[in-house]
């Protein structure tokens, strides 16, 4: 199993005339790459290799063999991947991100839920943290188009999310048994239960299968009924794009006012020049204010897209909280490995206090017995005992918690440590405030109550103490009107490049408490149009 | 509880050994290419998978639980695709050799000869209870890898294995999306 799939492009040498240059084939880049190839010349650099889709199996072995660490599965981690965390939270940046085509869809969870309208109106509505510079209503027809691209798996039943137009091209997975049993105690306590859209296929979809129920969705599907990048970066090439991969851009070359290539090397260590018109950085909220750090000059001493001194501030991530317990009766945990149900209800109670948050039910509380027989000093019916004494009468609910833009939370540039390229590693200094953890605080009261309502043993709690982050990278490229304070305008272009757009998370300037990808994905169908517009 | 071809064709499959892998995978004695060469490569290396699948069998009898039954049937099965994956299959046939060594020094017999309590007093002798797996690692942590855990893979990510623990579609399997929705059976 190598990352080397049998359609790498051998040829790794430059497209010329390039009408549009997009760095990163993860979702973001990937969506542009497809929206704009066939009216435009476009050309994708991915830093990481095309992996051959025949191995996922192979990988799901290492996803559920105690032998590998999680940045196994797709071959992260080393000096390429290397990283500083300089905050006071330590951040585990390699954890859940893949750097290949598909990015870090290949490993994600596929969760996607649109953003509240408030969550656009943060300082309006809730009394802190920015507005977005656009609302609701300006990403709701991009909102429509990537549930469909995505092929979202979702219901029109869940009361406090913002509203729609059109219903997901794939109904909703059904309720799990354990969710009916949460049911019973919502009911009791007045907290609403709903369906989760899912970026996988319910039905069979776009010429992908149905979901198989392999249960290791995150990091590995094997069956592709999950959606992740590849999907869009391979239609993008059947009209007539161009996907490097293995070609790693290491800065942008520029005048004052554009971009002028991006230069990147590839394996054998040749440097190469991709000229293009337009350039869209799609790398992630980590890799874009790096690369433009990295993209210094005398015009530009503190970095590319920079003259706010805001690359890389504000960054962001999803907090989790989470109560589990065991019941004396099956709850049928882990047959699959994705959420059917969730509650928004409090989610729009948000203040300066306390942020939204959202409740997720679980599916896999409690340890999958494949895992867990390979773990332990026993074997034969010692074994089984164990597997039937520790499988089976679990239950847990999560909770996303959402985290308020800091300007001393940033992504920074290591002075000390360079990766194998001998560029400096990216520096992730992570603060989180004390609204998130009286969030985190709030959220746990009320998954505590359900799980006594449900008559469960509390066995574990994630609170402020020990939480962590959902891998949800946001913030550090900000939207706004005002060049002094924002690195982005409203349609995504750089204050100070005219050619430079910018796809993904990093431009959010609050996060939500949603999992960020269908935003994501909204965004980048709008950068795409407006990259078109632009290029007309 | 019987292990069934289906058992060790899903085994197959969560591992990436599905369909056309299982498929292609032939025995000499009763496979599509016939006897092999005598004295060639093939012809040693079919002796060493012989070896190799009548230690894994006997590893199973001990690891797998007692009610458990088509033990030799699901492990050879399982395992002739498995020494034919790159890599891998050199794993499997090292730690069949660590493990046939131990047994020669320490009780004067092949593994597969010794009685099942002594071929768990072996094993534990070894350290490779209280191993943690490693490809790359010490005997007993590539015992534990190749051979031991190889075998708890197979059994528990099949169907037969999951109902053993209360869960008809174990992490793995590709059972479907069913059975997540029903109540206890």
């Amino acid at each position: 199993m190598s990352g080397q799939g049998s359609a790498s492009r051998q040829d790794r040498s430059p497209v010329t005339d390039a009408d549009v240059c997009v760095i990163g084939a993860g979702p973001a880049g990937a969506l542009v790459a497809d929206h704009l190839a066939g009216a435009q010349d476009v050309v994708v650099l991915e830093a990481g290799p095309r992996f051959d889709p025949g191995d996922r199996v192979e990988r799901q072995e290492r996803a559920i063999r105690p032998a590998f660490d999680r940045p196994d599965v797709w071959e992260m981690g080393g000096e390429r991947d290397d990283h500083a965390a300089s905050g006071e939270w330590f951040y585990p940046l390699n954890h859940a991100r893949v750097k290949g085509v598909g990015g870090s869809t290949l490993h994600w969870q596929g969760m996607v839920m649109r953003l509240h309208e408030e969550d656009f109106a943060s300082g309006s509505e809730r009394g802190v943290g920015p507005d977005w510079p656009i609302d609701y209503a300006d990403l709701q027809p991009y909102y429509a188009d990537a549930e469909t691209e995505l092929g979202v798996s979702g219901a029109d039943d869940n009361p406090f999310a913002p509203p729609r137009e059109q219903p997901h091209p794939n109904p909703a997975f059904p309720p799990s048994y354990s969710d009916s049993m949460f049911a019973d105690a919502c009911d009791e306590l007045g907290i609403a239960m709903h369906s989760v859209p899912n970026a996988r296929n319910s039905e069979p979809f776009d010429g992908r299968s149905e979901c198989v129920g392999y249960g290791t969705c995150q990091p590995v599907c094997p069956s592709g009924a999950k959606y992740d990048g590849t999907v869009h970066v391979e239609r993008a090439e059947s009209q007539g794009a161009t996907v490097i991969d293995r070609a790693r851009v290491e800065r942008l070359a520029h005048d004052a006012e554009a971009i002028e290539a991006a230069v990147y090397t590839t394996p054998d260590g040749t440097e190469h020049r991709q000229e293009a018109d337009a350039f869209v950085l799609a790398c992630g909220g980590v890799e874009t204010p790096r690369l433009l750090l990295m993209s210094d000059s005398e015009q530009y001493p503190g970095g590319l897209a920079n003259s706010s001194g805001l690359v890389g501030r504000y960054f962001m991530d999803h907090l989790f909280a989470g109560v589990g317990g065991v019941l004396d009766e099956p709850t049928r945990q882990n047959h699959v490995g994705f959420l059917t149900s969730e509650s928004h209800q409090f989610y729009d109670e948000a203040d300066e206090e306390v942020g939204p948050f959202k409740l997720e039910f679980f599916n896999y509380a409690g340890p999958s017995p494949v895992e867990l027989a390979l773990t332990g000093d026993d074997w034969g019916d010692d074994l089984l005992d164990r597997l039937q004494s520790e499988y089976g009468n679990h239950v847990a609910v999560g909770a996303l918690v959402e985290q308020l833009p800091r300007e001393d939370s940033y992504v920074g540039l290591d002075p000390e440590r360079t990766d194998d390229r001998g560029n400096p590693v990216p520096d992730v200094h992570w603060t989180v405030g004390d609204r998130a953890l009286r969030t985190i605080q709030r959220a746990n009261g009320i998954q505590r109550s359900i799980l006594q309502e449900l008559g469960a043993e509390i066995t574990w709690t994630v609170g402020p103490d020990d939480t962590g982050p959902a891998y949800h990278h946001m913030g550090t490229t900000r939207m706004g009107t005002d060049p002094a304070s924002s690195v982005v305008d409203p349609a995504c272009r750089t204050h100070d490049l005219a050619n430079c757009w910018i796809a993904g998370s990093s431009v959010f300037p609050t996060g939500g408490a949603m999992n960020p990808t269908l935003t994501i994905a909204a965004l980048a169908l709008r950068v795409a149009d407006a990259v078109d517009a632009a290029l007309e | 509880m019987e292990l069934s071809r289906r058992d060790a064709v899903a085994a197959l499959a969560a591992l990436g050994l599905g369909g056309g892998a299982a498929a292609m995978y032939t025995r000499r004695d009763g496979g599509d290419d016939g006897d092999p060469q005598s004295g060639t490569e093939d012809e040693e290396i079919d002796v060493r998978d012989d070896h190799a699948e009548r230690v894994a069998v006997a590893a199973a009898e001990v690891l797998y639980p007692s009610q458990v039954t088509g033990v030799e049937q699901f492990v050879t099965e399982f395992l002739g695709p498995r020494l034919n994956q790159d890599g891998h299959g050199d794993g499997i046939r090292e730690a069949v050799g660590i493990v046939g060594d131990r047994a020669q020094r320490w009780y004067g017999a092949e593994f597969d000869a010794l009685d099942p309590d002594r071929r768990d007093q072996l094993l534990r002798e070894m350290g490779v209870d209280t191993a943690d797996e490693a490809p790359d690692g010490t005997d007993a942590e590539r015992v534990r890898y190749y051979l031991v855990n190889d075998l708890l893979l197979a059994l528990y990510a099949s169907p037969t294995g999951g109902e053993l623990v209360g869960i008809e579609n174990p992490q793995g399997h590709p059972g479907g999306t069913d059975s997540y929705q029903r109540g206890p059976p």
